[in-house]
């Protein structure tokens, strides 16, 4: 530990919370234009700033794909009036939306995004817990949804952080087992070492599927997203938890469900998807080269763009359970599935050996 | 640059941390019971996790990283969270004064007295300068304490965790028949 390692670290962080949020922003971009391709409608296509309509063919194209407009969001949300409502309790409104923030950022320090560049590994902390940190972090984001729905000081948001607080915690359960067999397999609970592990014997996604099913819809269900939406489901609960809240608030809340969103598909990539290699062109060593090293962070970042659209699709086919149907499915479905998992995994690592 | 390279690698930091980690831990642990600005129950709990992590970061420095995950894990993310659900069901109004019976402060002496008692005793079986522990890559090593010579206790604490969970669903099934 000296100088150096403090200011590589600093840049680091900076970086991946700035790519972090570039993601989450354009995320949401996304999320419009699949939406509207799903349900037959052409989606954000007019916001452009006024120099760009000067620009031959590539203008008119890039505001038609509405490139622009997460800008326009991010102004809007800056320059609405940040209300406060009267019955609140202000303290804990004010609490609520940094609590539901910083731990989706937190989350991203231990996933390796690359391999190196010169001497540094692309990871910010290479711990050797690395699995459990993550699923510490993630489950203390529960806390800006419950106390969202505690400080606005009236029914909708209360429900909607009661059935979040429940819902967040069954569904960590049966995700935490879920991975169980990965680590069994793989070994180790360094994120890296189980990239390496991948790279010799393949994608993990190969030999625990189930595993893979059970995280991918633990993760719709910890991240808030339809079909498991019930903590701000709008038609029952007008806007859930965060009702109350308007302006910039509102925003660190939709910043921090496409950031946890974003956080969980670079999680599925390392455990799953073989994080940042690809099994040819020597891909999957560790980088030699400023080229390699960039082309490897590029392969995550296309991983995760992949696993997003899948998120995205979802939200748009599916409909909404029902609150006992979304308690039923996690505790008496999932939680002895993972369960028969884990079993399974270990007798087959037992007769193989 | 090198005198700060010095004062990074000679563990200064860690100092620094240590201390700014065990008064964080203490302060919030006193504000959890005592806390003269809120009588709110939702506040203390808050306090306790404040505790909880501040506690895992000494943890931390203890290079026991396992132990500070599953601390959070556990007590942060899920205890404390139920605790506060059950406080928001409950719609407990702020706390009252109450008068302090002869017979409660009379126990709470007791407890504390058996609680320092003990505290003093470890502190004092302590060796100054004993080479500090080596936890790394212990999860493995935890793992394999676990299921050879604590076996017995391990199993005899998840039994009594199932006890529990036995009886909370004979309670809240009794009245539906």
């Amino acid at each position: 530990m000296d100088w150096y390692f403090i200011i590589f670290s600093v840049v680091k962080i900076a970086l991946v919370i700035g790519v972090l949020h570039a993601i989450a922003a354009y995320a949401v971009l996304a999320e419009r234009k699949i939406s509207a391709w799903i349900q037959d409608r052409v989606g954000p296509n007019r916001v452009a700033p006024p120099f760009v309509k000067y620009i031959p063919v590539l203008g008119p194209i890039l505001t038609r794909w509405g490139i622009f407009q997460p800008l326009a969001d991010g102004l809007k949300f800056m320059l609405k009036e940040d209300f406060t409502p009267a019955g609140v309790r202000k303290m804990y409104f004010w609490l609520a939306p940094a609590l539901a923030i910083i731990p989706s950022m937190l989350v991203i320090a231990v996933i390796p995004f690359g391999s190196q560049m010169g001497h540094q590994k692309m990871v910010i902390a290479d711990l050797n817990v690395g699995i459990l940190y993550t699923f510490g972090i993630v489950s203390l984001g529960v806390y800006g949804i419950v106390l969202a729905g505690y400080a606005a000081n009236s029914k909708y948001p209360f429900l909607g952080g009661i059935r979040s607080s429940a819902q967040m915690i069954s569904y960590e359960i049966s995700m935490g087992m879920s991975v169980i067999p990965v680590f069994l397999i793989a070994g180790n609970l360094n994120l890296s070492q189980v990239i390496t592990w991948q790279t010799t014997h393949g994608w993990l996604v190969m030999y625990a599927p189930l595993s893979f099913i059970i995280f991918i819809v633990a993760s719709f269900a910890e991240t808030n997203r339809t079909p498991f939406d019930l903590p701000e489901a709008e038609t029952e609960l007008v806007g859930g938890y965060h009702t109350e809240y308007s302006s910039m608030k509102f925003a660190l809340f939709f910043l921090a469900e496409y950031s946890n969103m974003t956080a969980t598909a670079g999680m599925m990539v390392t455990l799953f998807f073989g994080g940042w290699t690809l099994p040819f062109c020597g891909l999957d060593q560790p980088a030699t080269s400023l080229g390699i090293g960039l082309a490897q962070i590029l392969i995550f970042l296309v991983k995760i763009c992949v696993l997003l659209t899948v998120f995205i699709w979802v939200r748009w086919m599916f409909p909404r359970f029902r609150y006992d149907q979304l308690m039923d499915l996690g505790w008496r479905r999932f939680v002895p599935l993972a369960l028969v998992n884990i079993l399974i995994t270990a007798v087959w690592l037992w007769i193989r050996s | 640059m090198e005198q700060i390279n010095n004062l990074v690698s000679g563990g200064a930091v860690e100092d620094i941390l240590f201390y700014v980690f065990a008064a964080l831990t203490l302060l919030c642990a006193v504000l959890v019971v005592a806390n003269p600005f809120s009588r709110n129950p939702v506040t203390s709990a808050m306090f306790l996790v404040l505790t909880i992590i501040s506690m895992s970061g000494l943890f931390l420095l203890l290079h026991a990283f396992f132990l500070a995950a599953v601390q959070i894990l556990v007590y942060a993310g899920a205890v404390i969270v139920l605790f506060i659900f059950v406080i928001m069901l409950l719609d407990l109004k702020e706390e009252q004064r109450r008068k302090i019976k002869f017979f409660g402060l009379a126990a709470g002496l007791v407890s504390v007295g058996i609680v320092v008692s003990i505290f003093i005793k470890s502190l004092a079986s302590i060796k100054p300068n004993a080479a500090p522990p080596m936890l790394e890559g212990e999860t493995y090593a935890l793992g394999k304490l676990l299921f050879t010579q604590y076996t017995l206790p391990f199993e005899i604490v998840s039994v009594l965790l199932l006890v529990a969970m036995i009886g909370v669903i004979l309670l809240s099934k009794k009245k539906l028949e």
